[in-house]
């Protein structure tokens, strides 16, 4: 028996404590995925959750769904094959920053062109934790990892504005300091016919928090809380502010058809004979 | 007209040379696809460049009544050259008795018994059609050689060319058969 | 092009192939163009939706060897077609194929490289590639067509082999088997045996993905169905999860190889062309059989008995069939179009160092001619 409401029973037995730090997010993020998958009734025949490489790429190793653990950054690749063959599957994409936007950002730029109807839950921890913490595409410029030892040179991206200008359908970003909303952004997300992107930005104690002044679980949630503004009140900043702060919350909503649906019609004009 | 100077060999190889873009694969294509329909073995190979457009194009189709086994063209007995350096490059090929075409509006006049030039590309600028030279030179060599027959041919444009160019292609592959009927060698 | 059964018509090698997977069942295609194998997306793209298959041009191979592999574990016969830069992209997800056990076929169709090289011209050179490109201990099957009906039967094999053993199926064409055209008609639905994979029966609690039957090979659900299953690219357990014990990683890398070696004898394909009473052997591949039987006939008018060992399956390498050949054979040639002589050196291992192979090697982007076997043969 497990509790209601509490989704634990898409947790597979036996695989309990998982292999994720104190601190991390990853646990949390975890358990919204399961609270709201039985909010939307979702059967495990039905469900394929798609993982790509690193620490939040071990999320499948406790899921009860179907499960499919890819190659590193290539997880929306997979998933596109998956969802465009068997539509009626529901596909969840779970990807750090170094697979979603690092090593796999053309293909997410691609799915979201696309709008491929899967979700992508990106945990976005500021670097590769797996690894032991080197510099990713969204490590912020200035800070440190093991691979900046000296501060980064570069930039970093932010996934839900290049998801936004390459067409996914529903973007929002989350914190798990955020717990309640993130729920509510992530049902939305679950629910939107096209390509849906959740950015869930994570603390990673144990190497981007040690490597940056914040050596406590609770310096790292803080430094991420006091940095997340809903968006209206982000949108309300001095311009000048803005670096200090991101938006969290639903950041685009929009139904434009899915590549199903259009794929759909262009069966259907294949099927007339129609080439032009 | 002239009669046909190779008839009922079993076996014909055949180069159609040019420069990109001016329709040799199609012309060879074509005329495999005629052999076909008469029951021959055929392969068609091609040789091109990276550009769609100019550099060389080399299409080759070899007919025979039994299986080919290699699949390229080693002892030509028709050679069609659209252009001054195809025929540079494959007359060397010739050996005694292989016919060779080349496009008179492009290449210098020539004398020898086994060459016929004509002039495809301004027959088709005539037409209205620069681009049908390739077909003007398949119904030439056709008709002067007899390598398939010219019915086999019109029956494979009817059938697979697209509707509203049927007409303007056959008439191409009649003029072409008509530029063999006035030709004087 | 439509094409009915029992029609002859002028097709395309790269057309042929199209048509094989289509005759095999295949319904999904994802790839990225790449000359000289484009004529098969382009057709796929019409073909496809036309039969309620799909057609996708993803971003690039590395995506579209993953699109394949997705939607072969949704239940389709999937493919992709590329060349070798693109086939280079795509070893790190075969390699996960291989792993995770997923049908799938991938035509190479070989251009002359490395890396851009001569866009347009063929070459033989990816023979190693095929077999050793990916990392790590792992095998697979490689096959290879001389001609247009070649192309369409050994896609047909291609894909029976993927779904029967559960692995993924490299088609080795070249530029010029790609781009030749022959007379071809397609044959009727059951001339030629379409093996689908199979599936499991058990109840769907005690469904695992990885256990192997007797025959070496676990029966494969799809994604949807009453199974609900897991696939890992990391080394896994017979339940599909993640699995880290020395004898298990032992038993699968050894079963990964052994569904093969077991199976060899089918999937081992050779034509021999007067080789009976061979004193010159040519154990040739793809395209290069042609001028191999064509040097070879010649050289029988001049009073040589020579003969053609003609290898359709490249890997696993066809060692006793080479073996046996090359017992009464006085000479072996083996001409390929590549430099480092890919085949010749694994001919070479076949039959020992002892006895002397003659080489035919071009790598300038053009085919082997008869004249040039016949040169070796100092004829």
């Amino acid at each position: 028996m497990v509790l209601l409401g509490s989704g634990l029973q898409y947790l597979k037995e036996g695989v309990t404590p998982h292999m994720w730090c104190p601190g991390c997010g990853n646990g949390i993020v975890l358990a919204i995925i399961f609270r709201v998958f039985e909010e939307l009734a979702y059967r495990n025949e039905e469900t394929v959750v798609v993982t790509g490489i690193g620490c939040w790429g071990k999320a499948d190793d406790y899921v009860v769904t179907n499960g499919f653990h890819g190659t590193h950054g290539r997880a929306l690749a997979f998933a596109t094959g998956i969802k465009a063959f068997n539509p009626r599957l529901h596909v969840i994409v779970l990807m750090g920053d170094g697979d979603c936007i690092t090593i796999g950002g053309n293909h997410f730029i691609h799915a979201a062109r696309r709008n491929i109807d899967v979700t992508a839950i990106v945990v976005n921890n500021f670097n590769y934790g797996m690894t032991g913490g080197q510099v990713s595409g969204t490590t912020p410029a200035g800070m440190y990892t093991s691979t900046t030892v000296y501060a980064n040179p570069e930039r970093d991206v932010d996934i839900c504005a290049l998801a936004a200008v390459a067409g996914a359908n529903y973007v929002a970003r989350g914190t798990p300091y955020h717990g309640f909303e993130l729920e509510i952004n992530m049902k939305e997300a679950f629910d939107k016919k096209g390509f849906s992107v959740l950015e869930v930005v994570s603390p990673c104690p144990t190497h981007y928090g040690k490597n940056n002044a914040m050596k406590t679980p609770v310096e790292m949630l803080k430094w991420i809380k006091n940095r997340a503004l809903p968006k209206a009140e982000y949108d309300s900043l001095d311009p000048s502010m803005k670096d200090d702060y991101f938006p969290i919350g639903k950041l685009v909503d929009k139904d434009v058809p899915d590549f199903n649906a259009r794929y759909d019609e262009i069966r259907a004009r294949a099927m007339k004979g129609r080439t032009a | 007209m002239t009669p046909p100077v190779i008839r009922e060999k079993s076996r014909y190889e055949i180069i159609l040379a040019g420069a990109g873009g001016q329709g040799l694969i199609l012309s060879a294509i074509i005329l495999g696809e005629a052999a076909i329909r008469e029951g021959k073995k055929v392969v068609q190979t091609q040789s091109y460049g990276i550009a769609t457009r100019g550099g060389l194009s080399e299409a080759e189709v070899i007919i025979d009544s039994e299986e080919i086994v290699f699949q390229q063209v080693r002892n030509p007995d028709i050679i069609l050259a659209m252009t001054e350096g195809t025929f540079e490059k494959f007359c060397d090929l010739a050996r005694t008795g292989t016919l060779i075409f080349y496009d008179e509006t492009f290449l210098e006049e020539r004398k020898g018994n086994n060459l016929c030039g004509l002039p495809f590309t301004r027959s088709a600028r005539n037409l209205g059609q620069g681009g049908s030279a390739n077909l003007i030179a398949l119904g030439a060599i056709v008709a002067r050689t007899g390598v398939v027959r010219m019915e086999s041919l019109v029956h494979v444009v009817t059938e697979t060319f697209p509707v509203g160019t049927i007409e303007v292609n056959i008439k191409a592959l009649r003029l072409g058969e008509s530029l063999i009927a006035e030709h004087k060698d | 092009m439509e094409m009915f059964p029992n029609q002859t018509r002028l097709i395309q090698g790269n057309q042929a192939m199209t048509h094989g997977a289509l005759y095999a069942g295949a319904r999904f295609y994802a790839g990225y163009p790449i000359t000289p194998s484009s004529e098969i997306a382009e057709e796929c793209s019409v073909l496809m939706p036309k039969l309620g298959g799909m057609y996708i041009q993803m971003e690039d191979e590395i995506a579209g060897i993953a699109a394949v592999i997705g939607a072969s574990l949704a239940g389709a016969k999937a493919f992709t077609a590329t060349s070798g830069p693109g086939f280079s992209l795509m070893q790190e997800n075969l390699g996960f194929a291989v792993m995770g056990e997923i049908p799938c076929v991938v035509i190479n169709v070989q251009r002359s490289g490395p890396s851009t090289g001569l866009a347009t011209k063929p070459a033989q050179a990816d023979v190693m590639q095929a077999r050793w490109g990916r990392h790590g201990d792992q095998t697979l099957i490689v096959l290879c067509p001389a001609s247009v009906v070649e192309c369409f039967e050994l896609t047909v094999q291609a894909f029976n082999f993927a779904e029967k053993y559960r692995i993924p199926v490299i088609l080795a064409a070249d530029e010029v088997v790609a781009h030749m055209r022959e007379g071809f008609s397609i044959p009727e639905e059951g001339e030629l045996a379409v093996i689908d994979r199979k599936k499991p029966s058990c109840s769907p609690r005690d469904y695992k993905p990885f256990k192997a039957d007797a025959d070496g090979i676990a029966p494969l659900a799809s994604y949807g169905s009453e199974y609900v299953f897991h696939v890992s690219s990391s080394m896994h357990g017979p339940d599909g999860f993640s699995n880290n014990d020395p004898a298990n990683a032992a038993r699968k890398i050894e079963q990964l190889h052994s569904k093969i070696e077991v199976h060899r004898d089918e999937i081992v394909i050779t034509r021999s062309f007067q080789i009976e009473d061979a004193e010159v052997l040519l154990v040739a591949f793809g395209i290069t059989t042609r001028a191999s039987r064509a040097a070879a006939r010649t050289a029988r008018e001049a009073g040589i008995k020579a003969g053609v060992l003609q290898l359709l399956t490249l890997w696993p390498f066809p060692d006793k069939e080479i073996r046996f050949a090359a017992e009464r054979a006085q000479t072996i040639i083996v001409p390929e179009m590549n430099y480092a002589g890919q085949v010749a050196g694994e001919v070479q291992r076949v039959v020992g160092p002892d006895r002397d192979i003659r080489r035919v090697n071009r790598y300038n982007g053009q085919i082997i001619t008869p004249d040039d076997i016949l040169k070796v043969m100092a004829l």
